[in-house]
């Protein structure tokens, strides 16, 4: 026998005389009362609670604040569909890890974002880049549009394709693995910086 | 301690040696109550976290009570997204379908996210008789590899180690340890940044569990909070996920449940900094060669027990070792497996089966049954319930001709206290009985317990006596 007819053998075994699946009540479903600005406010105070760099602004400014977040010096990336100018920076096309390794930021368009939690989604398409891209640098630079943030999580389940790639980032990548005390900056980014840019 | 729980004594005498430790109980003290109070606060910030719960139950009820529809349609979505499924019935099964995939691409290394499953079939031992290093890039788990350790919390494995033994431990077994490090937490992680970057550059195979597999979309998800789990499942070529048989959701919505219920009842947190989820092979981006292993290892056993099953509904967040008074004492170790605390004590003797060690069957015993484990379980498992339960089966799975001491005793109180005439002469006998007992001692009685003092006298002499007026 295979270990595939094995184990689903074992488990109709197990379940017989068992009682039928429970009914799923989603009484969590409870509709936000908020508006949209305070949903975006929300998702900023959210955003800066994990040490994360945020600010807001208008989107002709976009492109001004791109260039103040981005180190004078060293190497910048960004995916090939980003939607700002980026300057002197390089377009990626299919760099290598260590390749990646020497370039200290990166400039990246978001999905989604959770205000609840203070997180940005990004699946990883033209103006996202793909996933080692938003990973490998030290520096991640991430624009999200006022109108792409959404209220809780489960707001922002129905706007994702479940087939895609997906990257849940709340604040930098951090650790409490030693005697509990939060430290910024393992091997993830150790900047996070968003731009929410009104529309 | 050395890097295995094979052979751990049963809980009491590992209790006993954990106690001692005056350094653990002060970790452990301030690890366990500075998450408690965390949760609390991001707990306390949603007013839907009872019908979260709620929620959360019946998602995994579903899962478990229709098991074998839901990893059918699991298998076939992540084989129409590219991935090879591969089905193993237990822990060697398991490990040897990992290191099959490693040698077919040559690779004397893999590189692993942090991951339950993988600890408990022993893959990293496993891969080394192979003469493949696994690398452990979650900086805890680090720190117990390096150590020569065993985990003592499913959150936070290194729990039981502060600061300065971490720096001694780097110190000594990095080679590529800076000179000058110090016990600075931010100081240590940079160090540990540097040392595991090169592994992620240059490793070809990666090894992972899952917190859950969607099966509708064949997606698989992880929850980490450092990156090392990005670095695992996005730069080496070939990605093999090993996932317990029992982490099954059945739609992507349901996510909106456990991405909510996780992370406030695991690190206090709203969200943890980074999950990822991928369906198979993405063309151009992450890993070409994507495997999965569906392993049942004990899980069926635990299914087929009609209260126990509910324990399959477990995330491993760990709220409940933090909150529990046992735990907090005696630490992670002492329970011998790599899933300590309430659950650990509940889910070990349903993987491995009542009666198959001393070990497993002391566990259901290491309860004082106060019920705060059950209080925070994000999923509703009703822990103390299925540890009275087991305890039933622990004591069945002993039964021989002669009655245990204990049950000698039960017996006698029964019948004592069962008639009033029985009842007053035993309490003419008492003190008797009390200081007999404390010279000759009823030892496997009082080892943990003490013995009462003896009143001056009995109740009903005392109301002979007085009539009941003070």
């Amino acid at each position: 026998m295979s270990a595939r007819a094995d184990i689903i053998g074992d488990v109709r075994r197990a379940l017989a005389g068992a009682p039928p699946a429970p009914v799923i009540e989603r009484n969590y479903l409870a509709p936000s009362t908020a508006s949209t600005g305070e949903v975006i406010e929300r998702f900023i105070e959210r955003v800066a609670d994990y040490q994360a760099v945020v600010e807001r602004c208008d989107a002709n400014e976009v492109a001004k604040r791109i260039a103040r977040a981005i180190p004078q010096e060293g190497a910048v990336v960004v995916p090939a569909g980003l939607s700002w100018q980026v300057p002197g920076a390089v377009e990626d096309t299919g760099l290598s890890a260590r390749e990646l390794d020497a370039v200290h930021a990166v400039v990246t368009a978001a999905t989604a974002g959770i205000a609840e939690t203070g997180t940005i989604l990004l699946q990883h398409g033209e103006a996202e880049g793909r996933r080692a891209l938003s990973l490998v640098p030290d520096l991640h630079v991430c624009v999200i549009r006022e109108d792409q943030i959404f209220a809780g999580v489960p707001e922002v389940m129905s706007q994702l394709d479940p087939r895609r790639p997906t990257t849940w980032i709340s604040g930098p990548s951090a650790t409490s693995d030693i005697e509990l005390i939060r430290v910024e900056g393992v091997h993830g980014p150790r900047t996070l910086h968003v731009i929410v840019v009104g529309t | 301690m050395t890097g295995t729980f094979v052979g751990m004594p049963a809980f009491p005498a590992a209790a006993r040696d954990a106690l001692d430790n005056a350094q653990l109980r002060a970790n452990l003290d301030h690890a366990t109550s500075t998450i408690r109070a965390k949760r609390a606060a991001v707990v306390g910030e949603l007013e839907q976290w009872e019908a979260l719960r709620i929620a959360g139950a019946a998602i995994k009820d579903d899962v478990l009570l229709r098991l074998d529809d839901h990893l059918l349609t699991l298998e076939s979505a992540l084989q129409d997204a590219g991935a090879v499924v591969h089905w193993a019935r237990d822990a060697a099964e398991a490990c040897r379908i990992v290191a099959e995939v490693a040698r077919a691409h040559e690779a004397d290394e893999v590189v692993k996210v942090k991951s339950m499953v993988t600890q408990e079939i022993g893959l990293n031992e496993a891969l080394a008789a192979e003469g493949i290093a696994a690398w452990e890039t979650d900086l805890a788990e680090l720190i117990v590899q390096l150590g020569d350790d065993l985990p003592s919390h499913i959150l936070v494995p290194a729990i039981h180690r502060n600061r300065s033994e971490v720096r001694e431990i780097f110190l000594r077994e990095m080679p590529d340890a800076p000179p000058g490090l110090t016990d600075d937490p931010a100081r240590l992680a940079e160090a540990a940044r540097m040392h595991l970057r090169e592994k992620f550059l240059r490793a070809k195979v990666a090894v992972s569990g899952a917190n859950f597999a969607v099966a509708e979309t064949g997606t698989l998800v992880v929850v980490e909070s450092e990156g090392n789990g990005r670095m695992c499942l996005t730069l080496p070529d070939v990605l093999v996920s090993v996932v317990g048989i029992e982490k099954v959701v059945p739609s992507w919505r349901d996510l909106e449940v456990f991405l909510q219920l996780l992370p406030r009842s695991s690190t206090g947190e709203r969200m943890n900094p980074y999950t990822s989820t991928w369906s198979g092979v993405t063309a151009g981006d992450g890993p070409q060669e994507v495997h999965v292993v569906l392993l049942d290892n004990g899980r069926t056993r635990a299914l087929a027990d009609e209260i126990g099953r509910q324990a399959l509904r477990c995330i491993r967040c760990s709220a409940c070792l933090n909150a529990c008074p046992v735990y907090e004492r005696v630490g992670g170790h002492a329970y011998g497996s790599v899933y300590p605390g309430p659950i650990g004590a509940i889910l070990n003797p349903l993987l491995r089966g009542v009666g198959s060690s001393d070990q497993v069957d002391s566990l259901p015993y290491a309860s004082t049954l106060c019920g705060a484990c059950y209080e925070v379980c994000p999923v509703l498992i009703d822990i103390p319930s299925v540890l009275v339960n087991l305890r039933a089966q622990v004591v069945d799975a002993h039964r021989s001709g002669l009655p245990k001491a204990e049950a000698v005793a039960m017996k006698t109180a029964r019948a004592t206290l069962s008639s009033s005439w029985r009842l007053a002469l035993a309490e003419r006998f008492t003190r008797i009985g009390l200081g007999a007992a404390r010279r000759f001692g009823a030892s496997a009685w009082t080892r943990s317990r003490d013995l009462p003092e003896a009143p001056q006298e009995s109740f009903r002499k005392w109301w002979r006596r007085t009539g009941g007026r003070p």
